[in-house]
């Protein structure tokens, strides 16, 4: 080929469909015969179920069935069983039955013949409460006094996880006992709604006559639904498929298997109809998890000349009303491993507590658990430039680990893959004319106008993961992913993968890996995903997992593929095994070129079986199954440049600029779509998202009306650029780029404005930071602080 | 309660609950499921069709408020091929997980036709009643901008 499909930013093959309003979501799926479900849900954020009446429901019109917790025995499972932390793990039915604890715990169903008497019949359920106190900030629900969730679960407390130990603790205390200076923080990472633009939905169809469970849900990971779902409603695994067709958005809300989806499934056993369930915006927003929601109190120590020596934390970290699937991984594990960052610290610390709160269910939400720890290390590098009167980019500079090819063991316990942070922190200075910028705002702020510039250099922990890494940290699943490619006897393929991308181009970025490896055209090429049915086995995606574990196996699949053919056309060109090139989809003895087969006639003759090399299998196809060795960690330099008016408090970004490592990229179009989506992400968190409860639990920001969803006259067109520091131990040399948008640019946007607002005193904000809350800070500020 | 209209050049009628949104006719009634429904209180815009020629979020409207109007959804937007702003969102890579795609397209449509000469700042502020969670609006912006010039701004 001329020119190499990998690294091509080519149009995605997927978009046809989705242009022109012919693809299907869940809800798009029609059945003849399906009953609507609807779920009666808490409107008390905690309180008895004294009893539940239902007869007025079950008397409206086109009313099939209402069905309470009593009928049925649904638990939910969790999946982060992290050892040494004395998890608790309460039981989560899928709906409630003594009591709920939050608001949109479901407590009831009802199935009727369309959506609207669905809804209407939902509307007459009554249920009697007795109502309990509300806990929703998770520092206080482990205060003796707080309303208690769970009988057997003392002070809210979920567990209790120490980094490396009480050893670890008290090497941390050394550090901090030697340090010369110590700065300090307490932050507030605030709840957020991860409002995938599709609500959820699922459609159960239990088919009688074959014992055989179908369920189109809007799932990241149809594979481990199938898992979960089997135990959950009895129908074993073999007769279980689960389809996600087009799912609209994830971000991590669509990991968890949920309440509703196992209802959908169990009232499809009972009825023997179709049902289909689709949530509202409004119920999407109390009943679909939650991300971040922690108080934490950090600190960094350093030498009086700037070399950073540790760092440490106490962290409240919320769960919600019960753990999701990753709940208590995410603020341990995927969060303080992390901590150094990209910088050589000596000892990182983590002393976290996961608390129950009668709140929504807390799960990952896009870089879930590392975006918190980039904001709290960057957060705290930045005060500490402060208190040394350092620039925080030479304080950066000066404790960057040194670039390393093949890994580089941090404190935290984790093997760094391969990093080289100062060019890309040089790249994004020079795209954004630092020291120029150092002037032109050192002016302005003379003229009263306050401009504020915020440098962020990161690196996180992506490409979920090595499976015996699971197992140690309680994670129940596996890490490996999963390829399958299948030949036609014309030469057509399918790429059958177990991730299951949703948004991510997926369909396009695996034909580009599969066609750049084996010369087969793309329109020769489909990839298939997201049926149980139809695809091997695979853990999903998430994490940031979809190139950098699918894609290693892919390749892996097409080594595979041509280490076959190469026997096959040994066989057919009477040559040695060991002598045949592979090139361009062209198979021929080294240095006869011109007498080449192409792999469509090697393909073809394996079909039909009747010359095949001794020992060969006839047809083609192969699998892999590949279980990374390390993950691996993506980094870059963020650098976002904002004005705030001081009259108003609105902080407007004025340039966004991003240079990216992710490795070798498949599709640079894609890669950079990646990237402005996260950065969206992670900047409504610094600027404008944030869950409101008020003191009963309700949720205030409960629909896209109150819930600050960024908008796109909110943004600046961003500047990207990136360096390539492949991957040493990823065959493809990728890197995951999911989630790096998000982790890097909250903090980013953050210390750009706490720049902007040093003349003014201003020296912490909690986020979002909306004009009232930067003004009231001025005003406080300007007051002294007695306002 | 009876209700005629022409959806995509065709004469349609149904009996319909007087409640029925307009959204809901399009994709249940007549099972046109290109038109997504994002949100219940008007703010996402992932349903946006045209009716009359003008931008409308279906989800706003009753089917029978919009009794013998003429409404074109994401299904009829081209005639034959590909409208210029579907190409330049495929292009341009102005969608992800495409959601929000068809009323992006639906409402871009109506917009560019009517404001042919938008700078990036002016599409940015008019793009407040579609939202987008995936692309961060960046080359949404862009496959606006080129569409625009292609169906003749900037001259
Ligand atoms: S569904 Fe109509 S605006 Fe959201
Ligand atoms: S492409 Fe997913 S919401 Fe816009």
């Amino acid at each position: 080929m001329s020119t190499r499909m990998f690294g091509s930013g080519i149009k995605r093959r997927e978009d046809p469909r989705l242009i022109t309003g012919k693809a299907k979501y869940t809800d798009d799926i029609k059945l003849p015969g399906t009953l609507h479900m609807a779920v009666v849900r808490s409107p008390h954020a905690h309180a008895n179920i004294k009893g539940i009446d239902t007869s007025a429901a079950e008397a409206m019109p086109g009313v099939v069935a209402v069905y309470t917790g009593e009928a049925m025995n649904l638990p939910i499972p969790t999946g982060a069983l992290i050892p040494d932390c004395n998890l608790i793990t309460p039981e989560h039915p899928s709906l409630a039955k003594e009591k709920v604890r939050y608001v949109g715990d479901g407590v009831a169903i009802v199935l009727a013949e369309n959506r609207y008497q669905a809804q209407d019949a939902a509307d007459v359920v009554k249920v009697d409460y007795e109502v309990l106190g509300a806990i929703i900030n998770p520092e206080d629900a482990t205060k003796d006094g707080a309303p208690q969730l769970f009988d057997d679960v003392p002070n809210n407390v979920a567990f209790r996880w120490l980094m490396g130990g009480a050893e670890n603790q008290e090497a941390s205390n050394k550090v901090f006992e030697a340090a010369d200076v110590v700065v300090k923080e307490r932050i507030v990472q605030q709840r957020l709604q991860p409002t995938t633009m599709e609500p959820r939905a699922a459609l159960a169809q239990w088919n009688a006559a074959t014992e055989e469970m179908t369920l189109w849900v809007t799932t990241q990971n149809p594979h481990i639904h199938r898992v979960l779902l089997s135990g959950i409603i009895g129908v074993p695994e073999h007769k279980l498929r689960i389809i996600a067709p087009e799912v609209g958005g994830g971000f991590g809300a669509k990991i968890d298997l949920y309440p509703d989806e196992a209802l959908a499934c169990w009232a499809s056993l009972q009825t023997g109809r179709p049902v289909k369930w689709t949530e509202t915006r409004s119920e999407n927003y109390v009943a679909m998890t939650h991300g971040r929601d922690h108080v934490e109190y950090v600190e960094l120590a350093a030498t009086k000349d700037g070399k950073v020596t540790g760092i440490r934390s106490t962290v409240y970290a919320g769960m919600g009303a019960y753990l999701t699937t990753f709940g208590a991984g995410i603020p341990t594990i995927l969060h303080a491993l992390i901590y150094c960052g990209v910088y050589a610290f000596e000892n990182a610390f983590a002393d976290v507590i996961g608390a129950f709160t009668s709140a929504t269910p807390v799960e990952a939400y896009r870089g879930a658990g590392r975006p918190e720890a980039t904001f709290l290390v960057e957060r705290l590098m930045d005060k500490m430039a402060n208190a040394l009167d350092m620039d925080p980019t030479e304080l950066r500079r000066k404790n960057l680990i040194p670039k390393f090819e093949d890994g580089y063991a941090a404190p935290t316990g984790v093997t760094y893959d391969s990093g080289d942070y100062e060019p890309a922190l040089d790249k994004v200075l020079e795209m954004a004319g630092y020291s120029d910028f150092r002037k032109e705002q050192e002016e302005a702020r003379k003229n009263g106008k306050y401009l504020g510039i915020g440098v962020t250099t990161y690196t996180e922990i992506c490409g979920l993961g090595p499976s015996e890494v699971n197992g140690a940290i309680g994670f129940q699943a596996g890490g490996w992913e999963s390829s399958i490619i299948r030949m036609s006897p014309t030469g057509k393929a399918q790429v059958l993968i177990g991730v299951s991308p949703h948004g991510q181009g997926g369909a396009t970025s695996f034909a580009q890996i599969f066609s750049d490896g084996t010369g087969i055209p793309m329109d020769d090429i489909e990839v298939v995903h997201g049926d149980t049915n139809t695809t091997p086995m695979g853990w999903g995606t998430y994490g940031s997992r979809n190139a950098a574990v699918g894609g290693a196996a892919l390749a892996g699949a097409i080594t595979k593929f041509k280490d076959k053919a190469k026997v096959m056309a040994a066989h057919m060109l009477e040559a040695a095994v060991e002598d045949i090139e592979y090139e361009d989809g062209q198979l021929y003895v080294k240095g006869s070129p011109d007498n080449a087969k192409a792999i469509q006639e090697i393909v073809l003759m394996s079909h039909l079986g009747w010359d095949m090399p001794a020992g060969a299998e006839p047809s083609f196809e192969v699998s892999n199954f590949y279980n990374p060795p390390n993950f691996v960690y993506p980094f870059g330099a963020h650098i976002a440049i904002v004005e705030i008016d001081a009259e108003t408090g609105t902080v407007e970004l004025k340039r966004y600029l991003a240079v990216d490592d992710c490795g070798h990229q498949i599709n640079p179009m894609i890669v950079a779509g990646q990237i402005h989506g996260g950065l969206a992400q992670g900047i409504g968190q610094a600027l404008c998202e944030g869950s409101i409860y008020d003191d009963n639990g309700q949720l205030l920001t409960g629909s896209m009306m109150d819930y600050a969803v960024p908008r796109a006259d909110m943004f600046p067109n961003f500047e990207l650029d990136h360096t390539v520091t492949p991957s040493p131990h990823q065959p493809l040399g990728i890197k995951g780029v999911g989630e790096t948008g998000t982790i890097a640019s909250t903090p980013t946007v953050y210390n750009a404005v706490m720049d902007a607002l040093k003349p003014l005193s201003v020296e912490s904000v909690d986020m979002p930071l909306t004009p009232y809350r930067v003004w009231e800070a001025i005003q406080n500020a300007s007051n002294g602080g007695s306002a | 309660m009876k209700v005629s209209m022409t959806v995509n050049g065709k004469g349609v009628e149904r009996d319909v609950e007087p409640r029925m949104l307009l959204v809901h006719f399009l994709r249940e009634e007549l099972d046109m499921t290109g038109t997504k429904i994002g949100c219940d209180t008007s703010q996402c815009g992932a349903c946006t069709v045209h009716l009359d020629g003008k931008a409308l979020k279906s989800c706003t409207m009753l089917a029978v408020q919009a009794d013998g109007a003429d409404i074109t959804t994401i299904e009829g937007l081209a005639n034959g091929d590909l409208h210029v702003m579907q190409e330049s969102f495929w292009e341009n890579h102005g969608l992800q997980c495409g959601y929000c795609t068809p009323g992006m397209i639906m409402s871009t449509t109506a917009l560019v036709q009517d404001n042919p000469n938008m700078s990036e700042g002016e599409i940015r502020h008019q793009l407040e009643g579609n939202l987008c969670r995936c692309t961060g609006y960046h080359n949404i912006v862009k496959a606006v901008q080129q569409a625009s010039e292609k169906m003749g701004g900037g001259d």
